[in-house]
C-alpha cells in the first residue's frame, strides 16, 4: 500500500496508537493517558499537515488508493440502488457503473466512474477510464431520466478517457461530445459531483450539468501534472511544479468560477472518514436538488447552457 | 515543406521539388504525391468562399492569462506575431457558391490550433448567429486540442462549444465539419464530432489520444493508418473523404439538398 510522504508521520502515530489499542485489549494494562495524548498528537498533525497542502499533495490525494470510490458513495448515501447495464450495441463498460435509486427524499439516476481497489480489480475497471461503450451507457442513463423526469446525478473519479487504439476506434472522442450533448438538451435537473480525479474530457464528458461540486482534495484538470510536465518543461518528474500551473484544486475552481460548491472532507481526507464524507456529500446534492427542483424543464436546460455559456476569460480589443 | 528559393517548394511528404506557382494553384497539394500540406485559415477562406463574400466578425476578441500560466503570456505573442493573427480560429459571414453560411476556420499556425476561451467563445458565437439569421454553421477544423495554458477554462470550452451545438439543432439549420490535419483531443471530443455531416481531408491526422499515449495504452502495435481520416472512416466517425479542390462543390451541394426542400 502506497503511503505518500506527507502522510508518514501521521501513519507512524495511527500504528502506535492501534499497538497500544492491542496492549490494553491483550493484557488489560491501563493506557488511557498515553492513548490520549497520542491522538491529540495526531489531530495536531493532521490540522498542521492539511492546514497548507500544496496542489500536488492534492493530486496524490485525489489518486490516494484508500480514497472512496463511486460505488462506497452510493452505498454509504443512498437508500437503495439498483445497478443496470449495457450500452445496447455490444458492450458494457465496467468503468462506469450507472442505474437508478433513491437519495433522501428523491428518485433518480446515478452514473459513475468507478476505480478498483485491488490489482484486478484495478483492471477489470480500466483504472476508471472509461472506454465508448461507458460513455454510450451514461447516455442511455441521461435518456432515461428524461422520459421519466428523474434527476440525474453523476459521480466523477477518473485519470482520463480510454486513450488506448480500441477506444479510437469505436470513437472515443464521439462518444463524449455526444454525452455532452445529451446532457445539454436534458430538461431535468443533473449535478455532478468530482469526488477524486477529474481528468479532462474523461470528466466534463459527465460534468456538463446545472451544478457541480468538487470534494475538497478533489482535483480537476484540462491534463494530468504529468503531461504538463513533459510538455512544458520535456520533464514528467516536474509534475508537481505543474500542479500549482495548472491551478487544478477545487479552491482554484471555485475562484474562477467553474464549480459552485466544494464539499468539505474530514481532517486528514475522505479516506480517514468514508462516512461523514458520504453524508456531507449526500446533504450537498439533496440541497441542490431541492433548489433545481423548484425549476421549469426549460429554465434547467437554460440555465445550463449559461452555466457554461459565460465560461471562458477574453479581452475586446478597442476598435 | 521547406523553400528551396523563392520559385521552388519541396513537398513535406514525397520531398519532389515542385514549382511554386503550380503548387499554390493547387492549393498546396502535391501534384504528384497528392499530400495535403495545412493552409492558413485566410488562404482557407480564399479557396472556399466566393470572392470578395466573406465578412469577419468577433475579430476585436483576444486570449488573456486567466491562470498566470508559465510563460503563456510570451507564446501568446510570439504566436501573434509568428502566424500574423491574433488567435486559433477566424470566424465571418460569407457565401460559398451563393449559399450564405456562417463559417469559421481554425489556423494551426498560432499556437497549433488549441482551443482556449476566445476559440471557445468563436465558436458559440458561430452556432448563436446561425441561430439567430437561420444560417447554416461550415467549421474548419485544424487543432491540437485544448489549450493546456488556460487550465480549466480551457477544459470548460469543450463544454460550452457542445452547448452551443445543442442549441443550434433548434435552428434546423445544417451543420458541416471539415477535419482537416491535425483534428485533435478536445476539439475532436466537443463540438467537431457533432456535426450533422463530417468531411475530412486525405491523409488529415484524426484523433483522441498522442499516437504514443495510444500506442502504450494498447495490447499489439496500432494499424498502419491509425488516426489518420481514412482509419476514422473506415470505423464510421467520418463521412466522407475529400480532396481539397472537391471540398467548395461539396459544401455547396451539401448546402443545397439540406436547405433546398425536398422538391427540386
Amino acid at each position: 500500500m502506497t503511503i505518500f510522504d506527507f502522510e508518514k508521520p501521521i501513519n507512524e502515530l495511527e500504528s502506535a496508537i492501534q499497538e497500544l489499542r492491542q496492549l490494553v485489549a491483550e493484557k488489560g494494562i491501563d493506557r488511557t493517558r498515553e492513548i490520549a495524548e497520542l491522538e491529540a498528537q495526531r489531530e495536531r498533525l493532521l490540522r498542521q499537515i492539511f492546514s497548507h497542502l500544496r496542489p500536488w499533495d492534492k493530486v496524490l490525494l485525489a489518486r490516494h488508493p484508500k480514497r472512496p470510490y463511486a460505488l462506497d458513495y452510493i452505498r454509504l448515501m443512498c437508500e437503495s440502488f439498483v445497478e443496470l447495464h449495457g450500452d445496447r450495441l455490444g458492450f458494457d463498460d465496467p468503468a462506469i457503473v450507472a442505474g437508478v435509486g433513491k437519495l433522501g427524499a428523491y428518485r433518480l439516476v446515478i452514473v459513475g466512474q468507478q476505480k478498483g481497489r485491488d490489482l484486478k480489480e484495478r483492471q477489470r475497471r480500466n483504472f476508471g477510464m472509461a472506454k465508448p461503450e461507458g460513455y454510450r451507457k451514461a447516455m442511455r442513463m441521461f435518456q432515461l431520466a428524461e422520459k421519466f423526469r428523474l434527476p440525474v446525478l453523476t459521480l466523477v473519479d477518473t485519470p482520463a478517457a480510454d486513450p488506448g487504439v480500441e477506444s479510437e476506434s469505436r470513437g472515443i472522442s464521439e462518444a463524449i461530445a455526444r454525452s455532452m450533448l445529451t446532457l445539454f438538451e436534458l430538461t431535468v435537473p443533473t449535478v455532478s459531483v468530482i469526488l477524486g480525479e477529474g481528468g479532462s474530457g474523461g470528466a466534463i464528458a459527465l460534468a456538463a450539468t446545472n451544478r457541480v461540486l468538487m470534494l475538497e482534495h478533489a482535483i480537476y484538470s484540462v491534463i494530468p501534472p504529468e503531461g504538463c510536465a513533459a510538455i512544458l518543461w520535456r520533464d514528467p518528474n516536474r509534475a508537481p511544479e505543474a500542479a500549482n500551473a495548472l491551478k487544478l484544486t477545487a479552491e482554484e475552481a471555485l475562484r474562477l468560477k467553474l464549480i459552485d460548491l466544494i464539499v468539505p472532507e474530514p481532517l486528514g481526507a475522505a479516506h480517514r472518514d468514508p462516512q461523514t464524507t458520504a453524508l456531507s456529500v449526500r446533504s450537498a446534492i439533496l440541497q441542490q436538488l431541492d433548489e433545481l427542483s423548484q425549476m421549469e424543464p426549460e429554465a434547467l436546460r437554460e440555465h445550463r447552457y449559461q452555466r457554461f455559456r459565460q465560461m471562458g476569460v477574453f479581452q475586446t480589443a478597442a476598435p | 515543406m521547406a523553400s528551396a528559393s523563392d520559385q521552388w517548394v519541396q513537398c513535406a511528404k514525397c520531398k519532389k521539388i515542385l514549382f511554386k506557382p503550380d503548387f499554390e494553384q493547387a492549393m498546396r497539394v502535391c501534384p504528384s504525391c497528392g499530400h495535403h500540406h495545412r493552409l492558413r485559415a485566410r488562404e482557407r477562406i480564399a479557396f472556399t468562399v466566393d470572392p470578395n463574400s466573406f465578412v469577419e466578425t468577433d475579430a476585436d476578441l483576444r486570449p488573456a492569462d486567466p491562470l498566470g500560466f508559465p510563460e503563456y503570456a510570451d507564446k501568446l505573442a510570439k504566436g501573434a506575431q509568428s502566424a500574423g493573427e491574433n488567435e486559433a480560429i477566424i470566424t465571418g459571414i460569407a457565401t460559398i457558391e451563393g449559399h450564405r453560411v456562417v463559417l469559421g476556420v481554425m489556423d494551426f499556425a498560432f499556437m497549433g490550433g488549441s482551443m482556449g476561451s476566445v476559440v471557445g467563445e468563436k465558436v458559440v458565437r458561430c452556432f448563436e448567429r446561425g441561430l439567430e439569421q437561420s444560417l447554416p454553421v461550415i467549421l474548419f477544423c485544424a487543432s491540437g486540442g485544448a489549450r493546456m495554458q488556460e487550465g480549466l477554462v480551457s477544459l470548460m470550452q469543450m463544454a460550452k462549444t457542445t452547448a452551443g451545438v445543442a442549441r443550434f439543432q433548434q435552428a434546423r439549420q445544417p451543420y458541416i465539419a471539415v477535419f482537416t490535419d491535425p483534428t485533435m483531443a478536445g476539439v475532436l471530443a466537443s463540438f467537431a464530432s457533432l456535426a450533422d455531416v463530417i468531411l475530412a481531408e486525405p491523409g488529415a491526422l484524426v484523433g483522441f489520444a498522442g499516437q504514443r499515449v495510444a500506442a502504450q495504452a494498447s495490447v499489439g502495435k496500432p494499424p498502419a493508418n491509425f488516426q489518420t481520416a481514412e482509419f476514422q472512416m473506415e470505423h464510421g466517425m467520418i463521412d466522407l473523404i475529400v480532396p481539397r479542390k472537391q471540398i467548395r462543390p461539396t459544401l455547396a451541394y451539401l448546402l443545397d439538398i439540406f436547405t433546398g426542400g425536398a422538391r427540386v
